[in-house]
Order: structure tokens, then sequence, then C-alpha cells
């Protein structure tokens, strides 16, 4: 059966409180309850409790993030690099939805936030989860241009039509905040690719350069690795680039329907 | 990497698994047909049942003799059956992980399914061809 309870070791606990430093001003002091999970120890994970005094760093929780291991306690770990939505490194749930912690402003929520890894994956440490499978699935679907004809001399030559096709989809980073947020993705991880992976299978479909369209129609029509979707659209609520794998999928679909009438 | 399955892989072959099955697309398109087929019939069964309501036992039973009556009975009954066996196979491949389970729950989900169409239709049949037992 699925899991629907946590198993022993991931129950979570009580952690530290750091209480806010004398003489920051109420207004600007938020609580941020960070999951904190650490291998070496073999303790369960926890919740750290932070009160932050926001006045002191940026307007994204990131720049909390940071605050936090700056100030207060150095030993949380998180990832980060190009802290401008671009590298899709900081993904995690925030306040209950998966998100960027650089584009997601503190001060959309309330005086309380919940920052925890990225959902139902294997946790590394702290904030960090293990994205192994989900880059792997990426691979599995060959996210480059196949071709036989061979290489012409200068481009391979497309029309501004067909280069627009490709727009909603190409902008995809790879953070895994849709995959991690999808229902069949969280009950069916290894056999489902999931919508990351299956919005860039899309991606080169839909590709006019691309000569490979059956083989990679043939590798798809698989009741797990495309048919788990089942429009739940988590997805695309919670895609930070604003894209739809969801409507990725369904053209997908639409694809095989088509080949097949 | 180390899997559930206690055995070690590389990411890729892991992803890749055995590879597609080639098939899901008739599923998928006989889930959405029968869905859309079952709008029309579904209305038309309620319709029906309000007014049997009110003319009886032989009056049903009559009823039930029309050509018309007993061919969209018979197709709202089997599509319905069918349906909800597609449903609650994918409920099952959703939930249920261990394979030998799963196809355990498949095969007696498909049995419950076929075994109320059968004894659905020739109720219907017995009726409509051979009128009600006194």
């Amino acid at each position: 059966m699925v899991q629907l309870t946590l198993p022993k070791n991931s129950k979570i606990g009580k952690g530290r409180h750091w209480r806010a430093v004398d003489g920051a001003n109420k207004k600007d002091v938020r609580t941020f309850r960070v999951y904190r999970y650490d291998p070496e120890t073999g303790d369960n994970p926890r919740w750290d409790t932070f009160e932050v005094d926001t006045s002191k760093h940026g307007p994204m929780v990131l720049d909390a993030l940071f605050h936090i291991k700056n100030e207060i306690d150095p030993t949380l770990a998180f990832r980060r690099s190009c802290r401008e939505g671009i590298c899709g490194s900081c993904s995690m749930n925030i306040g209950g939805r998966n998100a960027l912690a650089c584009t997601k402003g503190w001060d959309d929520f309330g005086s309380t936030i919940t920052v925890s890894p990225l959902p139902h994956q294997p946790v590394i440490k702290d904030l960090v989860p293990d994205l192994t499978m989900f880059f792997a699935q990426y691979k599995a679907i060959e996210p480059w241009l196949h071709t036989e004809t061979p290489a012409p001399e200068t481009e391979w030559r497309q029309t501004p039509k067909d280069r627009d096709k490709l727009n909603g989809l190409y902008e995809c980073i790879l953070c895994a905040c849709c995959s991690t947020s999808c229902p069949s993705y969280w009950w069916n991880g290894e056999a489902f690719y999931g919508p990351a992976t299956l919005l860039h299978a899309y991606r080169w479909l839909i590709d006019s350069r691309d000569e490979a369209t059956g083989e990679r129609l043939d590798a798809l029509e698989d009741p797990f690795k495309l048919y788990r979707c089942h429009t739940i659209m988590n997805c695309a609520q919670v895609c930070p680039k604003g894209l739809n794998p969801a409507k990725a999928i369904s053209e997908v679909k639409k694809m095989l329907v088509e080949r097949a009438i | 990497m180390v899997g559930k399955d206690d055995s070690f892989k590389t990411d890729l072959k892991r992803a890749r698994g055995s590879g597609s099955a080639h098939h899901g697309l008739g599923m998928w398109m006989a889930e959405r047909m029968t869905a859309v087929a079952l709008i029309p019939l579904g209305l038309w069964a309620v319709y029906s049942v309000l007014q049997l309501a009110v003319i009886g036992y032989d009056g049903a039973v009559d009823w039930l003799q029309s050509p018309v009556n007993i061919v969209l009975m018979l197709l709202t009954l089997a599509i319905s059956f069918y349906h909800m066996h597609l449903g609650m196979r994918v409920i099952i491949e959703d939930y249920i992980e261990h394979k030998p389970s799963r196809l355990l729950w498949i095969g007696l989900s498909a049995a419950a399914s076929l075994l109320g169409a059968a004894l659905a239709l020739i109720s219907i049949l017995k009726v409509a061809l051979g009128g009600a037992p006194d």
C-alpha cells in the first residue's frame, strides 16, 4: 500500500527556539519555522523556530535564510546560487507551497512562515532534498536535438512560428517545484516521469527540427511514465516561472491520439 | 544509487525502468469516451426512474420491453460497469505500489465489475424478453 503516514524516523519533533535579539522592533520580527534534519546525528527531524528581525535583511525568504545562517545558526543547510529565479537551486516548500526562496517575498505571509524541503523526496540535510531521480528522469527523455539528416553548414533552420511553439516550455529551470507538488509523483515517483520531465519531453516533441518525434512518443506511451498525470494541476499552480506543465502533458496525450487516428 | 529494492543501479537505469509498455492510450481514451457516453445515458436513466416510480410494477415491466428502453438500459449498465472498472484500476495503480498486490486487486476489481455487469444485463434481458415472473 501507499504510505499514508510518516515512517518512524521521519516524525518531526520540536526543535530549538531562537528568540529575537534584544532591541528588535516588534513590528519587524517574523517567526520562521524551519525543518531541520542532520543525517550525522541519527536524530529525527525537528522544527526549529527562528524569530528574525526582518529589518536586517532583504525582501525575500532567501534573504531571511541567509540572515539565519549568517547571524543565528550557521549549521542551517540550503541550496542557492543565482538569487534571481533562474538557477532553480533554492526551491523549497514555503508556507505550504513549493516556491523559489529567492523570488518569494516574506511579506507575502503572516507572522509565521513555515519552510521545509521539497515534499516527498529523500532529505540530505535540512532544506536540501535528494533530486537524483528527478534529474535521472530528465536525462531519460534524452533532452537534446535528435537528427539523422547531416547537420547543415550553418544553423538548423526554423520559422518564427515554429520557434514560438517553444515559448512557455524552454523557460523551465528544472527547480522541481512542480514534480514534487504532484500527488501522482508522490505515489509513483519512480515510474511516473512527473510534470517537469514531461514538459521537457513535449518541448522536444514540438520542436520542428527534431526528427525523432515517433520514437519519443513511443517511449512515452506508458500507463505510468505519462498517463499517471490526472490533471491535478498543482504543477501549474506552483511553477515559479508561470509555466503550465499540465497543459504540455495534455498536448502530448493529444499527439498520441492524433497519431492513432 | 541503492533504491527501495535494495539493489545498486545507476540513476538512469532506475529512471528508464523496463522502458515503455507501449500502451495506455487505449485505456485513457476509453475512460473519456465512456464518461462522455454516460452523460446522456445517465440523464436518461434518472428521467426514466422518475417515470417508473409512478407507473407501477406491470407498467415497469411493459416499459422494459420496449426495444429502445432495452437497448438504452443495457448500454447504460454495460458502460457504467466498464467505466467503474477503468476508474477502479486507475485508483489501484495510483495507490498500490507492490506489483503482485496491484495485480491481485486489479483482477478482483475486474472480476467484481464483470460479475456485476453480467448479473445486471442478464436480469434486464430476462424481464425484457421473458416478462416478469408472477
